[in-house]
């Protein structure tokens, strides 16, 4: 009897022993994967989050500026700085360090601030990509693309101190571009935030509202059944499908503008909708009924009830969930190409109805193309996005563990 | 206001000390008389079901004032239901149908024309389990008098809570802190609190649900004996489990079973010479 109950024992122990080992392998595996992923992104991504620039006295010019012609402004210092250069494809050679987009660096410091004209400054202009890479050394067949006169000048230009490594602003101050130098996710970023607000102000108060009465006031019958049951299929359906709903229903039905954040937030709206009423209403049914009771007891109305005691006994659970919801949202591919999100977009927008794109949108846009300029980009824009979303979770986790009440 | 606080101690005390057998027995007569003219609430064939399931039948029932009534009977018997019909807490569960009348001071609660709050107003509840809210303990009692707009000012309001901790004798022990959570107290100071919500709001009626469930002996006797004090003020209907606790505390005793009442009639009688056998065998401990 004792005998077998001994091995019986062991053997619990041995099974016990063994799930426990396999749950350390999960949470290994788990970990290098996400080390792995860490590794990659962030070996690129960092290189995109840095520039190689050309320091340059720019002579703001009156005559050149007026017509136009901001790469004379340009040249003219390259010019001045290698006085020895005379033939024409040394020059060019010389020329093409600075990116080509340099120009419309300075014409839009031009618009911005008139008064610089007739003045000089000192100014980091992004080299062009193939210096870039050069000088970041981290693509080798592409360095090959340099003539080795250029990669002379650009060792002339670094004892003199006058290009280097700089953190890479024009990345979040200029929108999407064709030129990898000054492709930036500020559009995309400035769309994600605008898509968001439009989101939260349509869906929180709409789910919370809606899971207040679900869950506190409808009466418990077949047709509230189905609600719930079709609220909770609605959490689940593919998020392509309120894509084409919102297709449908906002630019055909309402005709509202293509590629704006306010048709964006709306198209999200309806897919974090359901996924905020369940959150909600499981943060409600958390309250004990006790409070409830207690409340009605002293005389509460039903809606005293819920606002005085339920609701901001469950707003710790319910900000979890908007927030976790909102991230998904942030994230979210599918639905916005439906819409047309997805556009090459160069201006930051500026309202909610400007045409925009959105932070994984661009992030796709930009693995698509196969320039090193824009691969390292695509990392760096994927740093962005999961610095914000990890900054989201942080906000969800601090509001549980500040609010969070035991019973 | 403070004065008359402390006035009225060392009279409670008094009480206390007293053997609480000739508290009750002192007590019995005058009440006795006082109580049979005019119930304080009529209960009228009361029906209830919870969707097809009938939870009481014809319960006829009269509740005098200035005394403790107590329903006691095995679980499931329906004397929580009961209970819970008086305060029209019964509305809140989907599918429950009442049936009959219930008068409070002549008027039917049930009519269409009760407003439910200025009832639950009127009729205060103490429930199983203390259930202070997550607040203060201040906001705890004040939040009654807020809701129902019985205060004018700051000053008027500080008053009320302080009265209503003093009668459930919690005010020396708390009022130091009464910035605290409520839910910091310990069993039976929750459950004194939550009484002191209850009479905040000056309730003609308090409705207890098993007070003393949750709590230890010593806390039991504390609450006992502050029912007993509360008695002079109000009118009280008590569940209890505790057959002793209805002896101790109670004038009245109704005995359920099955949603019936087998039995209603003076404490002592019940207590000692019951009309029915079936009330016998539960007191003495043969059935239930």
């Amino acid at each position: 009897m004792s005998k077998s109950t001994n091995s019986k024992l062991a053997k619990r122990n041995r099974t016990e022993k063994l799930f426990i080992l396999k749950g350390y392998m999960a949470i290994l595996i788990s970990f290098a994967f996400l080390l792995f992923l860490i590794f990659t992104i962030a070996g690129k991504g960092i290189s995109g989050l840095q520039q190689t620039q050309i320091k340059l006295e720019i002579e703001f010019n009156k005559a050149a500026i007026e017509t136009g012609n901001y790469n004379l402004l340009i040249r003219q210092q390259l010019d001045s700085l290698f006085p020895e250069i005379e033939d024409r494809s040394s020059k060019r050679n010389l020329y093409r360090l600075v990116a080509d987009p340099a120009k419309f660096i300075l014409m839009d410091m031009v618009q911005d601030d008139t008064s610089l004209i007739g003045e000089t400054k000192e100014i980091w202009l992004p080299a062009d990509e193939k210096v870039d890479i050069f000088f970041k050394q981290n693509a080798d067949d592409w360095d090959t693309k340099l003539n080795p006169e250029q990669k002379e000048l650009i060792k002339t230009l670094e004892s003199q101190g006058l290009i280097d490594l700089n953190f890479n602003f024009p990345f979040f101050t200029y929108g999407d571009s064709q030129e990898p130098e000054l492709a930036g996710i500020a559009g995309a970023l400035i769309g994600s935030m605008l898509t968001l607000i439009v989101c939260m102000a349509v869906a929180i108060p709409l789910a919370v509202c809606a899971a207040i009465y679900l869950e506190e006031f409808a009466p418990k019958n077949r047709f509230t059944d189905l609600i719930e049951v079709n609220i909770n299929n609605l959490a689940a359906v593919p998020s392509i499908v309120f894509g084409l709903l919102g297709l449908s229903v906002y630019l055909n039905f309402f005709g509202m503008p293509r590629s704006a954040p306010f048709v964006g937030g709306l198209t999200l709206g309806l897919m974090v909708i359901p996924v905020i009423i369940i959150a909600t209403r499981a943060a409600l049914k958390a309250v004990p009924s006790s409070i409830r009771q207690a409340a009605m007891g002293i005389g509460a109305s039903p809606l005293q009830v819920v606002t005085h005691h339920t609701l901001p006994l469950a707003m710790p659970g319910i900000m979890t969930g908007t927030i976790l919801s909102i991230a998904r949202a942030l994230g979210e591919t599918a639905p916005l190409l439906m819409i047309g999100m997805v556009a090459f977009i160069v201006d930051v927008p500026q309202s909610f109805s400007d045409p925009s794109t959105v932070m994984p949108v661009q992030i796709y846009l930009w693995s698509k193309n196969s320039q090193p300029g824009f691969v390292e980009k695509t990392a760096a824009a994927i740093i962005v996005l999961l610095l914000i979303l990890i900054l989201l979770n942080i906000i969800a986790v601090w509001i549980r563990k500040k609010y969070e009440r035991r019973w | 206001m403070n004065a008359d606080g402390k006035k009225t101690k060392p009279k409670s005390k008094a009480t206390k000390e007293t053997p609480k057998q000739s508290v009750k027995s002192a007590d019995k007569a005058p009440v006795k008389q006082k109580a049979a003219p005019k119930p304080k609430i009529k209960i009228n064939d009361l029906n209830l079901f919870y969707s097809e399931k009938q939870a009481l039948y014809d319960v006829k029932i009269d509740i005098y004032p200035n005394q403790v009534t107590a329903l006691i009977g095995p679980s499931g018997c329906g004397k929580s239901t009961f209970l819970r019909c008086l305060n029209r807490m019964n509305d809140t569960i989907d599918g429950c149908i009442i049936k009959g009348s219930i008068k409070l001071d002549g008027h039917d609660i049930y009519d269409k024309s009760v407003d439910v709050v200025d009832l639950r107003a009127k009729t205060g509840m103490v429930f199983q389990k203390p259930n202070p809210f997550p607040k203060s303990i201040f906001d705890n009692v004040a939040y009654g008098p807020k809701i129902h707009g019985m205060v004018k000012n700051k000053t008027h309001l500080s008053e009320i809570v302080e009265t209503s901790l003093q009668k459930a004798g919690l005010w020396d022990e708390v009022k130091d802190r009464l910035h605290d959570s409520g839910t910091s107290l310990s069993g039976g100071q929750q459950q004194r609190l939550c009484i002191a919500r209850a009479i905040a709001v000056s309730p003609q009626v308090i409705l207890m649900d098993e007070p003393c469930s949750a709590l230890d002996p010593i806390a039991t006797s504390k609450i006992e004996t502050l029912i007993d004090e509360l008695r002079h003020k109000y009118t009280i209907v008590i569940v209890t489990h505790s057959m002793q606790q209805a002896a101790r505390v109670s004038q009245k005793t109704a005995f359920f079973h099955l949603g019936k009442i087998v039995e209603y009639n003076d404490t002592d009688i019940i207590f000692t010479n019951p009309k029915y056998k079936q009330t016998q065998d539960y007191i003495t401990g043969r059935y239930g």
